[in-house]
């Protein structure tokens, strides 16, 4: 394995990818605007379908049936009332930040995107940074969380975001360390050289990392168990509470998306991206990327909701740590065997993980409980 | 002693108005809720958002008629409430009930007891957080109850059955059979539902230890029912003051030591094990003859006054009722469970976060109706 030169590779940031394009990069860039805002309003279309359809089936309920076959139009449906709605915004609310706020969160959705292979080579920037640039742009979408609970002067709205900006410092920490741990397996930033380097999904090699890093996105983007931000049972929606219309569409919108552009960068850092036998690389992509969300929707309809001291505590005492082992054995790893198969790593990799996961739950103590007052 | 809060930052409190319009005030309840950031310091209760004067809308109607404002004190368990003032009533006017009317309101109350434990669990569960799942599986079995109050007395939600010396009706051919079916059905529904959420791990988390209730509070504010038994006071009208013929089932009273949300939980799927236990030996006692003693058209209870108390889902409900040998009482008066177990909210909720303050508040099983009357 050879540990690359990331500090080169940096001005060559921007690659274009297919030479041969007429127009050259314009093309392209126009090319895949067009198909990555396709593509994420098509799939919040198509996941908020399995999701409704897929929490109805849990719950023992059928979920949405009747506008079109088998409810498939219920989203549109949605949109169209949801476009219809009056726009309302509080009279004591900061009217610039309160219009401002969904557009903030919803663009860096979008931005990550842009560097998400949806097969070898077929994304907007083959950044050699691209993990980098990730994990930079999607913290972005918490300053419009914050923008839409401030600027709606509601209590429960500030409420809201106040536990989401806590919520998203505290999680990018894990997640930015079992990112990490991927890297030095990969040996490369790119996203798509991270897909070209897994010849075994690193799902496997990593699983200590896969967990960390779906229970950290999950609370990143704020699905069950960490939905506190929303937590619709205490804070009636938490910081979208004063928005309606299409201005609240934005942020169901991002809801989703967001969910989306985790489930692809959990199937590109751990499920082998686009690559798999027999079926195209794309429609691979699209598989993984559906059955990542399932998963999310999984834990979303059978978990109960954890309280805020308890996210931080499981951030900071169970993840972090956790986290920082598996970097660290990660990083022995590869450092001390460069040249064995990956394989072995699987079977100790597996042991290492359950070991690891029990004794830090037997470690781990949640939470403070009541505060004297 | 010096708290963390104290030794962190100094910070203000305000105030949050929960309710009444919140999705987990259960109906119109409203705190005003005094916080330091996520921390409760205090609450005031305001209520009345309900109340339509049933105890003066008594006075004004024969005994008969009282009847169905009774279902709209605690619309999730009528049948008690009808029983509680039937009895009532009965007693004024020295009125003997036949044997089979008491087996028929006793099988319909504790159908109604589970019933109700049914939306109590699930609501304070939803309150968790858990996104309805185990409140749609318990509302599915609840459903299969109503079915079997309906087949009684054509009603699914306000059913009016009780008359003074009896039952509206006798009950159908096919109901014992149904019975029968329905209880086999439900003890392995409550087994496996125990089983997914008796270990869950965010759901201990958020329960255990949270909100509790010491048994000399309980006592000093009248709590009674689940709430009083989870707080460890082995009371429970059913056996200390035996009413209709409960002194001739074999039944446990569970109780817990805690007092906190968990054990609450825990004693009202106990109780529901208990009640199953009462339907079986009800179905298989039942005697035959009438379902209602032979009275006048309007009953003239002798001038006087009397007090029943029954043990309803939620705990002692009490009615007492003034009698000047009319056909309408002078006065009649509720003990309001509800309204009574909600008097310790306060004390249990100090210090705690708002996500403990809902569920708390879930744990205590109010319904407004019978708050406001």
């Amino acid at each position: 394995m050879v540990i690359p030169d990331f500090a080169l590779n940096v001005p060559l940031a921007m690659q274009v990818t297919p030479a041969d394009w007429p127009g050259g990069y314009w093309w392209h860039w126009l090319f895949f605007t067009i198909i990555i805002i396709a593509f994420v309003l098509i799939m919040v279309m198509g996941v908020i379908y399995i999701e409704r359809r897929g929490m109805g089936r849990m719950q023992s309920r059928l979920g949405p049936n009747r506008t079109g076959p088998f409810g498939l139009l219920q989203p549109v449906a949605d949109a169209i009332k949801v476009l219809l709605k009056e726009n309302i915004v509080p009279a004591t609310a900061d009217k610039v930040v309160h219009w401002l706020a969904p557009i903030i969160a919803f663009s860096p959705v979008l931005m990550i995107f842009a560097v998400i292979p949806f097969q070898n080579g077929a994304l907007l920037a083959d950044l050699n940074i691209g993990i980098l640039y990730i994990i930079a742009v999607s913290s972005v979408a918490t300053v419009g969380v914050f923008m839409a609970g401030w600027g709606s002067s509601n209590k429960y709205s500030l409420l809201g975001a106040m536990r989401n900006v806590a919520a998203i410092v505290s999680y990018e920490i894990p997640l930015a360390l079992t990112i990490v741990g991927v890297i030095i397996f990969s040996g490369s930033l790119s996203m798509n050289q991270i897909v070209v380097a897994q010849d075994i999904p690193y799902i496997l090699v990593q699983p200590l990392g896969f967990l960390l890093f779906f229970i950290a996105a999950s609370a990143e983007i704020n699905r069950s168990p960490f939905d506190l931000m929303e937590a619709d049972s205490e804070l009636t929606a938490g910081f979208h509470t004063e928005y309606s219309g299409m201005k609240f569409a934005m942020f169901y919108l991002v809801e989703y998306a967001e969910a989306i552009a985790m489930s692809a960068i959990i199937t590109t850092l751990f499920l082998s991206g686009w690559r798999g036998p027999w079926l195209p690389p794309w429609l691979w992509f699209l598989i993984k990327t559906i059955i990542v969300f399932f998963v999310m929707v999984w834990t979303r309809t059978t978990l109960p909701r954890v309280r805020i001291d308890q996210l931080m505590a499981l951030a900071w005492k169970f993840l972090f740590p956790l986290a920082l082992v598996n970097l660290f054995i990660a990083a022995i790893e590869v450092l001390v065997w460069p040249d064995i198969s990956q394989w072995i790593f699987v079977g100790a990799n597996i042991v290492i993980a359950a070991l690891l996961v029990i004794l830090g739950s037997k470690l781990f103590k949640i939470g403070w409980g009541r505060l004297e007052v | 002693m010096t708290t963390t809060r104290e030794l962190v930052l100094n910070t203000e409190p305000f105030l949050l108005n929960i309710g009444p319009v919140h999705p987990s005030t259960h109906g119109v309840y409203r705190m005003r809720a005094t916080l330091d950031g996520e921390v409760v310091i205090d609450i005031e209760p305001v209520f009345g958002y309900l109340h339509r004067g049933i105890e003066k809308l008594m006075e004004e109607r024969t005994y008969t008629g009282c009847i169905p404002l009774t279902d709209r004190l605690d619309y999730v368990s009528s049948m008690t409430n009808n029983m509680g003032y039937c009895m009532a009533v009965e007693k004024l006017a020295g009125i003997k009930v036949p044997e089979r009317a008491e087996y028929i309101r006793v099988i319909a109350a504790e159908l109604q007891r589970i019933a109700n434990h049914c939306l109590a669990v699930g609501a304070m569960l939803n309150d968790a957080g858990a996104l309805g799942t185990p409140f749609f599986y318990l509302w599915r079995e609840r459903e299969k109850i109503y079915d079997l109050l309906e087949m009684l007395c054509g009603q699914r939600l306000m059913h009016n059955y009780m008359r003074i010396g009896g039952v509206s009706q006798d009950m159908p051919e096919e109901f014992l059979p149904a019975l029968e079916k329905l209880i086999i059905q439900w003890r392995r529904f409550i087994e496996e539902f125990d089983f997914f959420l008796k270990q869950n791990e965010i759901l201990i988390a958020r329960a255990k230890g949270v909100g509790i209730l010491s048994k000399e509070l309980a006592i000093n504010c009248g709590i009674s029912g689940p709430v009083a038994r989870a707080s460890g006071i082995k009371r429970d009208l059913r056996k200390d003051d035996p009413y209709l013929i409960y002194d001739r089932f074999k039944f446990d009273i569970p109780t817990a030591e805690n007092g906190d949300c968990y054990d609450r939980y825990r004693v009202r799927i106990e109780e529901m094990r208990q009640s199953l236990r009462i339907l079986e030996q009800a179905r298989k006692q039942i005697p035959g003859g009438p379902a209602k003693a032979e009275l006048p058209h309007l009953v003239h209870p002798p001038a006087g006054e009397a007090y029943a108390h029954i043990e309803a889902p939620k705990g002692e409900l009490g009615f007492y009722i003034v009698s000047d040998n009319s056909i309408a009482p002078y006065r009649c008066h509720v003990r309001p469970t509800s309204l009574i177990n909600l008097t310790a909210l306060r004390e249990m909720v100090r210090g705690w976060k708002v996500a403990d303050l809902i569920i708390i508040f879930g744990s205590i099983d109010i319904t407004m109706g019978e708050v406001d009357r």
